[in-house]
């Protein structure tokens, strides 16, 4: 029995199914493995290698080059607190502090109650609503303490449910249909279309030559 | 100078109430750039983006058509549109994909007819949820409406888009590294040469890489001809672009603005734009184009908003983006704060980058927390000459990628600007500003 679930696995098989190197699904399935483990275990990493035909190795070495990857378990929500330039010239330092002394862990840390991991993180780019903050990914701008506060409460009473998914869901959205059009029927597509231009092309010369 | 009454190119519609979909995209003429290009032949296509004189909007710059013209020969060739936005201070991209996500779509498509590619794929930052959300919503929506697949509108071209997320990497950003990266291995930028993904790219194929602010252009181009574009702007730097302006000033936000006609003051300082520095202070340094970009004083408020422009003045346009700082910032702080993403983010090939950005970030960090010594701007500046020697613009490139030769850009921009506030952080023992 392999570590995915049923529906994990099949949309793992049908992300692999549109790219024409296997390989390049990597990591899009070690986000699905994050969706429905919350982190990346070494049962997941496993089962990669083997949809993939790599070793384990090879996935776990891919997936430490990645920030959102996270190789240990991590809280239900991963707190992003950006101190990069523009939230730093607005902010962005003192507000991870507080955000520190709110949640009482350090940097790394996650709570007693594996409710919250604190984090701090490069430019997240959305710089014109400086300082930001992101929870499982998901933006919240223009952050004070105070509604730094009232969003903890929210994410802990349920309230954001609907906009912050549990920590390793990244896309919600599927992707409806696969791969239209193999890739040999496309090159002799191609090479059809552009056969059929280059003689339009000698037929409407010849027609210019004709009229002169 | 002043703002202009440029159309707005890759940011219209973007006002409108749910923007990102299908509905609202058509309502603003979504996909006709699309079906007047699969009416033309592939070449024209790509004469009228060579017309326009499009340059990327990526941070390099480098003229778009002319990246479609170098594309190798060969049965099999890709397309991949680089949504990996993470330059720090740059957040248009982001409200690109999140707000106009068919218009990226559209591009895309367009792109790909042009260059008669064999499949697309857009790779999108992974921190960006909501945006990789909406995209394959809106990718999802445009196979419905048959603006993407088999037989595109009945005009015989096919193809197949793939929204592609990334992970957390800056590097990812740079072409090469976003390649590896989508195929599924760690974002190490490739050795050059070959300089250009179009000779070997995905998978060894020829392939093209397009920003997706710079493929956000192709449906006005292509419906309003190229010349329409280059109209726009002066000298090389044509049409519309948006600036992400942020820091101290009173409305930072996302400004499209025509090329070269605006200057930096009006950006800053303009009531519609910036609106001036917050608080009253008053301005004491901007960056004009990303983190790695030089650092200008106001002396060189009064340049125009072109590649050009400021590249003769010893910066680059980059990624467009200006961050603004007041007279209250400690440049040795920002300096630092700039060189410890440089060091948390270099891929770690090449001995310069890896170990300059390391040591570099200690000594900085030593300089503002009080524990600097008098010798240490030399060291900083001998340091930054081994990444990047002569300390000259464009920097000498010592490495695979450009990361490296970019991290001394903050500190001898704030060494050159702001040396006596080095020498107090030093002599009092601590950060004056705090």
């Amino acid at each position: 029995m392999g570590h995915f679930n049923s529906e994990v696995l099949q949309r793992a098989k049908e992300v692999i199914a549109l790219y024409p190197n296997p390989r390049s699904a990597l990591i899009p399935l070690c986000h699905l493995a994050q969706e429905q483990d919350g982190w990346l275990t070494p049962e997941a990493i496993e089962e990669i290698a083997q949809l993939l035909d790599i070793s384990p190795a090879e996935v776990a070495g891919t997936a430490s080059f990645y920030d959102m990857f996270h190789r240990k378990p991590v809280g239900r929500y991963l707190v992003s607190v950006c101190t990069n330039i523009a939230c730093m010239l607005s902010g962005g330092r003192e507000l991870l502090e507080h955000v520190s002394e709110r949640l009482g862990v350090a940097v790394g840390g996650t709570t007693p109650d594996g409710m919250f991991t604190l984090e701090e993180a490069e430019c997240l780019a959305d710089c014109g609503s400086a300082p930001v903050v992101q929870v499982n990914h998901r933006f919240f701008s223009s952050m004070t303490p105070d509604s730094f506060d009232r969003l903890i409460e929210d994410l802990a009473s349920g309230k954001l449910s609907d906009t912050v998914p549990p920590h390793g869901v990244l896309n919600r959205v599927r992707r409806e249909v696969g791969l239209q059009v193999p890739l040999d029927e496309l090159i002799s597509q191609r090479t059809a279309m552009s056969q059929a231009r280059e003689e339009r092309a000698r037929a409407a010369q010849q027609g210019q030559e004709g009229r002169s | 100078m002043a703002i202009t009454e440029a159309p707005r190119i890759v940011t219209a519609g973007m006002d409108i109430p749910d923007s990102h979909t299908l509905e609202a995209y058509l309502s603003v003429g979504g996909y006709e750039g699309l079906r007047k290009a699969l009416s033309m032949n592939p070449e024209d296509v790509a004469n009228e983006v060579d017309k326009a004189s499009l340059l990327g909007r990526g941070g390099a710059g480098f003229p778009a058509g002319r990246k479609w013209s170098m594309l190798a020969p060969s049965q099999v060739r890709y397309l991949v549109v680089n949504g990996d936005e993470s330059e720090p201070a740059t957040f248009k991209d982001h409200m690109l994909i999140e707000r106009m996500p068919h218009r990226i779509i559209e591009g895309a498509l367009i792109a790909a007819y042009a260059t008669q590619v064999m499949a697309a794929f857009i790779y999108v930052r992974g921190e960006f949820a909501l945006g990789i959300e909406r995209l394959q919503q809106a990718l999802n929506e445009a196979y419905a409406y048959n603006a993407v697949g088999r037989n595109i509108f009945g005009s015989g071209f096919s193809i197949d888009l793939v929204v592609h997320p990334g992970a957390g990497a800056y590097i990812c950003g740079e072409e090469t590294a976003l390649l590896e990266s989508l195929e599924g291995k760690r974002g190490y930028p490739r050795i050059k040469p070959p300089y250009f993904p179009a000779a070997i790219g995905l998978y060894g194929a020829p392939t093209v890489v397009n920003n997706v602010e710079t493929v956000s252009n192709l449906p006005w181009i292509i419906r309003n001809g190229g010349e329409a574009f280059s109209a726009l702007g002066e000298g090389r730097s044509t049409g519309t672009r948006i600036f992400a302006l942020s820091g101290h000033v009173r409305r930072p936000g996302n400004y499209e603005l025509e090329m070269v006609k605006t200057t930096f003051r009006d950006l800053i300082y303009a009531p519609v734009l910036g609106g001036g520095i917050r608080s009253g202070r008053e301005l004491k340094a901007f960056i004009p184009g990303g983190v790695s970009a030089p650092w200008f004083g106001p002396d060189k408020l009064d340049l125009p908003l072109g590649q050009d422009e400021v590249g003769a003045n010893g910066s680059m346009l980059g990624s467009g983006s200006v961050v603004v700082m007041d007279d209250h910032t400690c440049p040795v702080r920002a300096a630092w704060r700039i060189t410890h993403f440089f060091w948390r983010e270099s891929c770690g090939q090449c001995t310069p980058c890896r170990e300059g950005s390391g040591w570099l970030e200690k000594i900085m960090r030593r300089i503002e927390e009080g524990a600097g010594r008098s010798s240490d701007v030399d060291l900083l500046l001998d340091v930054c000459d081994n990444i990047a020697p002569e300390l000259g613009w464009p920097p000498q490139q010592t490495t695979i990628c450009v990361l490296g030769p970019s991290i001394p850009s903050s500190i001898v921009s704030a060494i050159r600007m702001f040396e006596d506030e080095f020498a107090l952080h030093v002599k009092e023992g601590a950060c004056p500003y705090e």
